[in-house]
């Protein structure tokens, strides 16, 4: 089975600090894979070595076609969609405009797109008029989520959804993440510092330290080997 | 200007272009003796905004009018009152000094693109001033003055401009310097650890603008009349000019920039590479040239190989202000 | 994560609801009218104000325009105008009509706007900030209007009116047919740039690229490109003001033109908090009409000190209120 996405011998860095060195990994067609690790283990960097938004070398492919010195908006157009840590919701813009940005690379109608969306989360209906940033936190969460549904991306990048959120939400959130990979098919690659629950909802996992891959396995392996568990996912 | 300890290096250097300017006149006509003088005048209204623009951070795009009010002390004190057109410097800088408060309070409450604003429309609502009252500024006609000899305005002007770097080093190197440029960096860093922050930021204005008086003065002298226009925005443009291809926040890159804006022109004309027409355009692209290929001036060059350390002070390649996209 | 800036853009601002400015407007557009009425020298020096406002208000939605999707001021807004007014003129000369002319110019506004953020800004917003940005705007100022003067000379030129000087009675106010000209187009055309952001693909995508251009290019906007043609649209509304004022009497065709009235656009914009276009609208039309009564009714005004007076009501108006008039009190972060 080729892999959707595929990183091998990745490095990033900012500025002269580098932060990634030689990560490799692999996201299957319609796979939920998580990266897990601690603060500053360089998670959050390599969503955006794939997206684009950090300066990268190595081999990065999506569905065998490397992704190169691409930027953000051609990765987005290639079928990625990057919910960012903090959300990149534009707080200025009202619910149905962040959604309808959702939708800029797509071309023809965007009905079915909306109608999809408004199945996944029925609330936004009543508050499209309503500026984005006056949206709670676990409400603004959901919003970026839509607005990745509605570009129909092949695969999706979450950074850190569950940050600032409470359990309730945050399983909510991770709900609906599961219902989207099970419905349309999209690979997931969740960042995460709460292990538990991504565990639950992927089915493998990476370990991030000092931005190498310190393990990887399936969810089931990660959570059942007591070292790791308490060492690394803090629990 | 790092002020740390100068190398040696440096101070020989320093020495050498000091006596260089002194012996210049000798070589010289007399013509090219004034124009050497407009070039110390240029000199001191550099370093007058590199004071309140690179060292704290506050843009000023209206020297010129710090300059009118200099020259138009001068002017009418001289003119009008028959004072000896010397003894009127000292003053020219106190009501420099004064004006620069005045504007520098207000200034407070501003930051960034509004002071930017704000000291543009400075510079064109002085001159309006100026000629809207032709019973003390002449008018639009304006005032005449004594002449004198372009050696003695050239040693004059120097002179001058020679006393006003060394004030301008003394204040810079010591604890003021630093409060100006901790202002400049972070002025939430730099009040939380106890720099009064008005106190500093109208300090560096009322400065800035007694030194920009003393040039406003300088530069009656050695054009012998004032009138409004002389004073115009294109001269708080240009003397910005000087101040940024020579590089903020470096008093070497002021002689840099100086020679620059009045030299220059002068260049192109004579030796017929262009007409006089074009020199506006030259400047603007070089104006654009030097923000996207050098945004730290000409100075940043020189100082590091002067070991000055003409850097501002900051590891990063960005050269004022800290407030990114 | 980048190190945060002092101002962060986007985030926490508390939105102007008090009804103080809209009280302000109302009570002035009630003494203009019951003064119109009263005396026809203050109903037709209220109507040329409208239009000298209405040439400020197009340069000021121009400078709101890029400052909304870069934070920078273009210095050069006004020099640009004067240029393309030029190849107007030019055009004219050359044997084209007025209208044509006009409209051949708009174009070429575009293009060239769009042309000049490519290339004299661009390479500068890469490696600097908003302030080396500005002073590049600056440069292109002193470049823009030294080539006006290179390639046309400095001497005053005729530029034909559009509208044969006819005038209007309206019991006892005469007001010609040029001032309500200049009214609708100004008007006309800041409300079709509204229109364009509101209602299109197009205008979303440069609306998003302004507040967010971090998130707008990880949903596929291409932000640099939305930046030149928010140049090239704030250069054809410049020309508008451009022709508009060329063809107002008391305007000259002279390299140095629109100096002042950039000015005027500065205040119209700040007053309006430099983020608002109906706010710099708004402003425009009110320092338009304001000057225009001060001069009138006030014998120490002279024109001379027109520009120091808009230069104080801007200094007021931003002691009172720092963010203008409409503007968002913006916090700063640590």
């Amino acid at each position: 089975m080729g892999s959707l996405l595929e990183l091998r011998g990745v490095d990033a860095r900012y500025g002269q600090v580098q932060v990634l060195r030689g990560v490799s990994l692999t996201v299957g067609e319609g796979e939920i894979v998580a990266i897990l690790g601690a603060n500053g283990a360089g998670k959050t960097t390599t969503l955006r070595a794939i997206s684009g938004t950090v300066r990268r070398s190595g081999t990065l492919e999506l569905d065998g076609k490397s992704l190169g010195r691409r930027g953000p908006e051609s990765t987005a157009r290639l079928g990625v969609a990057h919910v960012p840590e903090g959300r990149g919701t534009f707080v200025e813009l009202t619910v149905w405009e962040n959604l309808r940005l959702g939708a800029h690379v797509r071309r023809g109608s965007l009905r079915d797109d909306f109608k999809r969306v408004l199945e996944y989360f029925p609330w936004l209906e009543q508050r499209r008029a309503q500026q984005a940033g006056t949206l709670s936190g676990g409400e603004q969460q959901m919003l970026a989520l839509a607005r990745a549904v509605m570009q129909r991306p092949r695969l999706l990048l979450l950074d850190e959804p569950s940050l600032g959120l409470a359990p309730l939400v945050t399983a909510e959130i991770f709900r609906i993440v599961r219902e989207l990979n099970e419905r349309e098919g999209t690979a997931v690659l969740i960042v995460e510092q709460n292990a538990r629950t991504s565990l639950a909802t992927a089915a493998r996992a990476y370990v991030l330290e000092v931005g190498q891959v310190a393990f990887e396995g399936t969810s089931d392996e990660l959570s059942s080997r007591d070292t790791i568990r308490r060492s690394y996912l803090g629990y | 200007m790092k002020l740390t300890k100068p190398s040696l290096f440096g101070v020989a250097v320093a020495v050498v272009v000091a006596v260089a300017i002194a012996l210049l006149p000798l070589t010289m006509s007399d013509y090219h003796d004034s124009t050497g003088a407009d070039v110390a005048v240029f000199f001191i209204a550099i370093l007058a905004l590199n004071i309140v623009t690179g060292y704290t951070g506050q843009i000023s795009i209206g020297h010129g009018a710090f300059m009118a009010v200099g020259g138009y002390t001068t002017a009418i004190l001289t003119h009008n009152h028959g004072w000896n057109d010397l003894a009127t410097l000292p003053l020219a800088a106190l009501v420099g000094f004064a004006f620069g408060v005045l504007v520098g309070l207000p200034a407070l409450r501003f930051h960034g693109v509004y002071l930017a604003l704000t000291t543009f429309a400075v510079a064109l609502a002085v001159p309006q001033v100026a000629k809207n009252y032709p019973k003390f500024t002449g008018g639009t006609e304006g005032l005449a003055l004594p002449t004198h000899s372009g050696v003695w305005l050239y040693r004059t002007t120097w002179i001058v401009a020679g006393i006003v770097f060394v004030l301008a080093w003394l204040l810079l190197r010591g604890r003021t310097g630093r409060a100006f440029r901790s202002v400049r960096d972070s002025e939430i860093a730099a009040s939380s650890s106890g720099v009064t922050l008005s106190l500093y930021k109208t300090l560096a204005f009322g400065v800035s603008a007694a030194f920009a008086g003393v040039a406003g003065s300088l530069y009656v002298l050695v054009n012998n009349f004032v009138n409004p226009d002389v004073f115009g925005l294109t001269l708080s443009l240009y003397i910005l000019i000087g101040a940024v291809v020579g590089g903020l926040g470096s008093l070497w890159g002021v002689l840099v920039g100086a020679a620059f804006v009045q030299l220059l022109p002068i260049g192109l004309t004579t030796t017929h590479i262009s007409s006089s027409q074009s020199v506006p355009v030259i400047f603007g692209a070089v104006v654009i040239a030097v923000m996207a290929l050098l945004p730290l001036g000409a100075a940043n060059l020189l100082g590091t190989f002067l070991h000055f350390g003409s850097q501002m002070g900051q590891s990063s390649d960005v050269p004022l202000g800290t407030e990114g996209r | 994560m980048a190190t945060a800036s002092l101002t962060q853009r986007g985030t926490a601002f508390r939105p102007t609801t008090s009804w103080i400015v809209p009280a302000l407007i109302a009570v002035g557009c009630v003494f203009l009218v019951i003064g119109s009425l009263r005396s026809s020298l203050f109903a037709q020096q209220t109507i040329s104000g409208l239009a000298n406002g209405g040439i400020y208000a197009s340069l000021a939605v121009a400078l709101v325009l890029i400052y909304r999707a870069t934070e920078v001021i273009n210095f050069a807004q006004g020099a640009l105008a004067t240029f393309t007014t030029y190849v107007a003129w030019q055009l004219i000369d050359w044997g084209l009509t007025y209208w044509l002319a006009f409209v051949c110019t708009l174009g070429i506004a575009f293009v060239g706007g769009f042309l000049v953020q490519l290339v004299a800004i661009r390479p500068v917003e890469r490696r600097g900030n908003q302030l080396t940005v500005v002073i590049a705007s600056i440069g292109l100022l002193i470049l823009v209007e030294g080539l006006v003067g290179w390639i046309w000379g400095n001497e005053i030129k005729f530029m034909p009116a559009p509208f044969p000087s006819h005038i209007y009675r309206v019991g006892g106010v005469s007001f010609s047919r040029q001032d309500i000209a200049t009214i609708a187009i100004s008007i006309a055309s800041v409300v079709l740039l509204r229109l364009l952001f509101q209602f299109t693909k197009l205008g979303l995508a440069m609306r998003a690229s302004a507040v967010r251009p971090d998130a707008a290019r990880l949903v596929g906007i291409r932000v640099s490109w939305m930046l030149s043609l928010g140049w090239g649209l704030a250069a054809v509304l410049g020309a508008v003001a451009g022709m508009m004022a060329a063809a107002s009497p008391s305007v000259l065709l002279q390299p140095s033109m629109m100096d002042g009235i950039l000015i005027y656009a500065f205040a119209a914009a700040v007053l309006g908090g430099l983020e608002s276009a109906a706010g710099a609208v708004i402003g425009a039309l009110a320092i338009g009409v304001t000057l225009n009564l001060l001069g009138a009714y006030v014998s120490w005004v002279t024109p001379q000190l027109l520009l120091p007076a808009a230069f104080v009501l801007m200094l007021v108006v931003l002691l009172v209120k720092p963010s203008g008039l409409f503007g968002r009190t913006r916090v700063r972060r640590v």
